[in-house]
């Protein structure tokens, strides 16, 4: 409720500024409104994606120029300019995203600094673009005829754009790409396994962060009327990334807060620096540097969470609505071949983790991968999963060869799996994290999130999940923070999330660690009844009761390679198991 | 364009290409000890540079306040520590190394700035104005911080580069100066006259090559810094403590930007903003290199310096333009080459 009432005071100060304040603040606004929407790229970009960059004043820059070449030397209106100018923007975006994005996330940043640079050259020497003298006379936006050729008059254009990209910045985030977004920081390799295609939704995250940027310029050069390289300096660029990490880098209305924090205080002590120092410059930089480094040193959440708790959440999360159900994959007739590994082997230096490893799995069969700590039997996992690359060898997936797959592929072909290292993303909730394994069920992307146009099938994959949480009995966790659950309970909410994506063939690693008794026992009922329902699945445990009584069959690996298979009760039986595990008698 | 231009060009561009390589050496090795993109290694040259020329002028660098006010303020954080932890047997000497020393340090420039000793003093005296800047800035910005990831880093770097830009504003004021060169002699070789100060930034950059070399394969803390740089966890259980290789990566890397700074004062005009590009071409070089290997590096910074004196003759407009693009086509190898998935770290 109070959060409503600060967003309904917010919007009618916005509205009710320009026609009380003195044009110098308005001006003001008019900047922060512009620095808003770069930051609010960034805020996606960097605090929530993890990729730095210190280049988006070049994309602010290309669209602002663009448009002003356009509208002052071929007379075009700014209504199609501004097509042009995105279009300029998303097409060098792409291709820098494109090249830099796969590679770790340094050389993003270095880059950016690299071709803000030699933009900012390139615009102050050519001659057509005014070196560095600039363009004037860009002409004004003129809406019905009617020319916002005052600031007074830009502030609305400037502001509504605004206020609209922060609205679809948060549906974004609330959607089903807004959640396989929030995990390309911490958790990519998790989310591949999901079905996400990390490195394009990284590109388009940047895409998306650089497009604010140009709708940014586009805006800057017809408030503004002139376009020069001063503006697109390599400081702005920092300034930028300062704002969104001030604000509260994972937190869209930080992008508010930081580009208004930072704009005042610049323009305050530059008003004030170069009296105290008795000589002109930009002594600013000083303060903003010491402050980011004590900000950082603090937190690395920015001034949001604290601004946050002034306002407190809801206090009964809403209900999950009821939707219809998902369509689900046809399971394979039982007792197909499903997975066939072939003399899987899997060298790290010198270290050879998987040597010369064959098994076949059934469909409808339980099958238990055990062995001693150090065995390879994560290592096999993550090589069904495409996590890792096999040395040689075959892995097939109903007839199909798994073993030149990227995960996101494999995931694709109907297997989920669970990690032995909890992979949640810990500040989202257990049914945001839990539908997240369902995000191949769906197919709205980020534009209609933005619109808000994929709710239908939002709310099918919300009641998908929480439907898979009410099966492994942590429907009063819905809301919590996954991260705030006891470990035990976030192995269960792993499981939940593979049941989320409706696999063919379910992997569980460890999933049994951490459990209480009770626990066990209805999580083996669990796995039972999926059984019962068709479904295959790969066990790798050390709690041997807990397999033992569940598992179809067992596979034995030790240093690597297979040292039995067979029935359970044969398997307690083998002497070389039995040396394996005990030791041998010397 | 004749041979005579050519050779020109390339002597040129070798002597850049050598700072630029000892740059990407420093850049490389406080990168694969402390995981810090390291941009305000510029600012070391510029404020080197600077420092050196006022000397000259028998004026008093400006460099003294920073190297005093920050010693000061890393004291104060390391008093903070200790009291925290109780353990107070190693302020001496931490007070010592940040107080004590940068002190009499700035007393030994203040009383010489107006003697005007000749050029070698005063370069050696520069070199005790930065090089201990290089432990302080790790202390005061990044040693709070070491466990935060590469993303984090990088940003404090860009306020460090920050800062230190509007400090040399503020102590050397916006005038672009030159230093007196450290000899005038040029000599025939062949058909292209040879400068005597290029050939000394190429033997200088040599030198402290090699120096950096047996370091790294003789001594006991360069060994220690090395087992750092393959794994930091493995160096910490084996007793290598993380704030020593810190401290003494950013030691190495002032001292290499001292050095640098001295050698470019007198082959180009220095502005107090003109570190952060000259660093950044550092980078280039290392990027060139593909960020990894040493003497890759040292070859991508010449390739660096020799791009940049052959586009500056046939497009100088241009120059900075052409030299930050030569990453792309490394960038565009090295993305097509590479398939992993990595998260970040926590």
């Amino acid at each position: 409720m109070r959060g409503r009432v600060l967003l309904a005071a917010f919007l009618a100060f916005i509205a009710l500024a320009p026609l009380v304040l003195p044009p110098f603040y308005v001006t003001l606004f008019n900047y922060i409104g512009l620095a808003t929407l770069v930051s609010l790229g960034l805020v996606l970009l960097t605090g929530v994606a993890g990729l730095v960059s210190f280049g988006q004043q070049a994309f602010v820059g290309l669209a602002a120029y663009t448009t002003a070449v356009l509208t002052t030397q071929y007379g075009a209106s700014p209504w199609i300019t501004l097509f042009a100018g995105l279009a300029v923007t998303a097409a060098v975006a792409l291709f820098l995203g494109v090249i830099t994005l796969r590679l770790s996330g340094h050389y993003l940043s270095l880059s950016t600094i690299a071709w803000g640079i030699a933009l900012y050259y390139l615009f102050g020497n050519l001659q057509f673009l005014g070196q560095y003298s600039g363009i004037d006379n860009v002409p004004p936006v003129t809406l019905f005829g009617w020319s916002l050729d005052t600031g007074g008059r830009s502030y609305y254009l400037i502001w509504c754009v605004t206020l609209a990209a922060l609205i679809a910045a948060q549906n974004l985030l609330d959607s089903r790409s807004g959640r396989a977004i929030r995990a390309l920081r911490f958790r990519s390799v998790m989310a591949e396994s999901f079905g996400v295609r990390t490195a394009s939704l990284k590109v388009v995250v940047f895409l998306y962060a650089a497009l604010l940027a140009g709708l940014s310029g586009w805006l800057y050069a017809h408030f503004l009327r002139f376009v020069s390289p001063q503006a697109f300096g390599v400081n702005a660029g920092i300034d930028y990334l300062f704002m969104a990490v001030v604000g509260g880098a994972s937190q869209v209305w930080g992008a508010v807060v930081g580009a208004s924090l930072l704009t005042v205080l610049k323009e305050w002590l530059k008003d004030i620096l170069p009296k105290l120092f008795g000589q002109s410059g930009s002594y600013e930089i000083i303060v903003f540097g010491v402050l980011m480094v004590l900000l950082l040193h603090r937190t690395r959440d920015g001034l949001m969470p604290a601004l946050a708790r002034l306002v407190p959440a809801p206090k009964v999360p809403p209900a999950v609505a009821p939707a219809a159900a998902l369509a689900r994959r046809a399971l394979p007739p039982a007792g197909e071949p499903l997975l066939e590994v072939q003399a899987a082997e899997k060298h790290f230096g010198g270290l050879v983790a998987v040597s010369g490893l064959s098994f076949a799995l059934r469909s409808g069969e339980i099958l238990g991968l055990i062995g001693p700590n150090g065995a390879g039997k994560s290592t096999m996992f993550n090589l069904i999963t495409g996590v890792l690359r096999a040395g040689a060898g075959e892995i097939r997936f109903r007839g199909e060869r798994l073993d030149r797959l990227a995960s996101s592929e494999i995931a694709r072909r109907g297997i989920c799996r669970t990690f032995q290292h909890v992979n949640l993303i810990s500040a989202m909730s257990v049914l945001e994290n839990v539908a997240l394994g369902a995000h191949l069920r769906g197919r709205q992307g980020t534009v209609a999130a933005m619109l808000r146009l994929e709710r239908a099938e939002e709310a099918q994959l919300l009641a998908e999940a929480a439907r898979q949480i009410e099966r492994v009995g942590l429907s009063e966790h819905l809301h919590q923070a996954a991260g705030s659950l006891p470990l035990g309970r976030q192995r269960v909410v792993e499981i939940a999330r593979a049941l989320a994506g409706d696999p063919v063939l379910l992997l569980l690693d460890e999933p049994a660690a951490g459990l209480r008794f009770a626990e066990k026992q209805a999580l083996a009922e669990l796995l039972r009844k999926l059984r019962a329902e068709g479904m295959t699945i790969l066990l790798v445990e050390h709690d041997m009761e807990f397999v033992m009584g569940l598992v179809d069959r067992l596979v034995v690996m030790d240093f690597g390679e297979k040292l039995a298979e067979g029935l359970p009760r044969e398997i307690q039986r083998n002497p070389a198991v039995l040396e394996a595990y005990l030791g041998g008698i010397e | 364009m004749n041979l005579d231009t050519v050779l020109w060009l390339v002597q040129d561009g070798i002597s850049n290409g050598a700072i630029y390589a000892l740059l990407a050496l420093a850049l490389l090795l406080v990168f694969a000890v402390t995981r810090v993109i390291f941009v305000p290694q510029g600012e070391f040259i510029a404020y080197a540079a600077l420092s050196l020329t006022m000397l000259q002028a028998g004026q008093l660098p400006g460099t003294v306040y920073v190297l005093v006010g920050g010693g000061l303020l890393a004291a104060a954080y390391e008093i903070a520590a200790a009291l925290r932890a109780r353990a107070t047997a190693r302020l001496p000497r931490v007070l010592a190394f940040y107080v004590l020393l940068p002190v009499a340090i700035a007393l030994l420039a203040w009383w010489a700035a107006p003697r005007k000793f000749d050029l070698w003093v005063q370069a050696l005296i520069v070199l005790g104005l930065v090089v201990p800047l290089g432990p302080i800035l790790y202390r005061i910005a990044y040693q709070p911080l070491a466990n935060a990831s590469v993303v984090v880093l990088f940003i404090v770097s860009m306020a460090v580069h920050y800062a230190l830009t509007g400090l040399g504003l503020l102590f050397f004021g916006g005038e672009g100066l030159r230093s007196a060169a450290f000899s005038d002699a040029q000599f025939k070789l062949g058909v292209v006259n040879v400068t005597a100060q290029s050939v000394l930034v190429v033997l200088a950059s040599v030198l402290v090559m090699l120096a950096l070399w047996l370091f790294f394969t003789r001594s006991l803390y360069g060994k220690a810094l090395r087992a750092t740089a393959v794994n930091r966890t493995g160096a910490r259980l084996v007793g290598i403590p993380a704030e020593l290789s810190g401290s003494l990566s950013f030691l190495l890397a002032a001292f290499i930007g001292a050095v640098s700074g001295v050698l470019v004062a007198p082959i180009a005009t220095i502005y107090y903003d003109t570190g952060f590009l000259i660093g950044l071409k550092g980078f280039v070089g290392a990027i060139l290199g593909g960020m990894a290997s040493y003497p890759l590096a040292a070859v991508g910074a010449l390739a660096v310096g020799l791009l940049e004196s052959f586009s500056s003759f046939w497009a100088s407009a241009f120059k900075e333009t052409i030299v930050f693009t030569a990453i792309i086509p490394v960038l565009v190898w090295r993305s097509l080459t590479s398939h992993h998935v990595e998260d970040e770290e926590e």
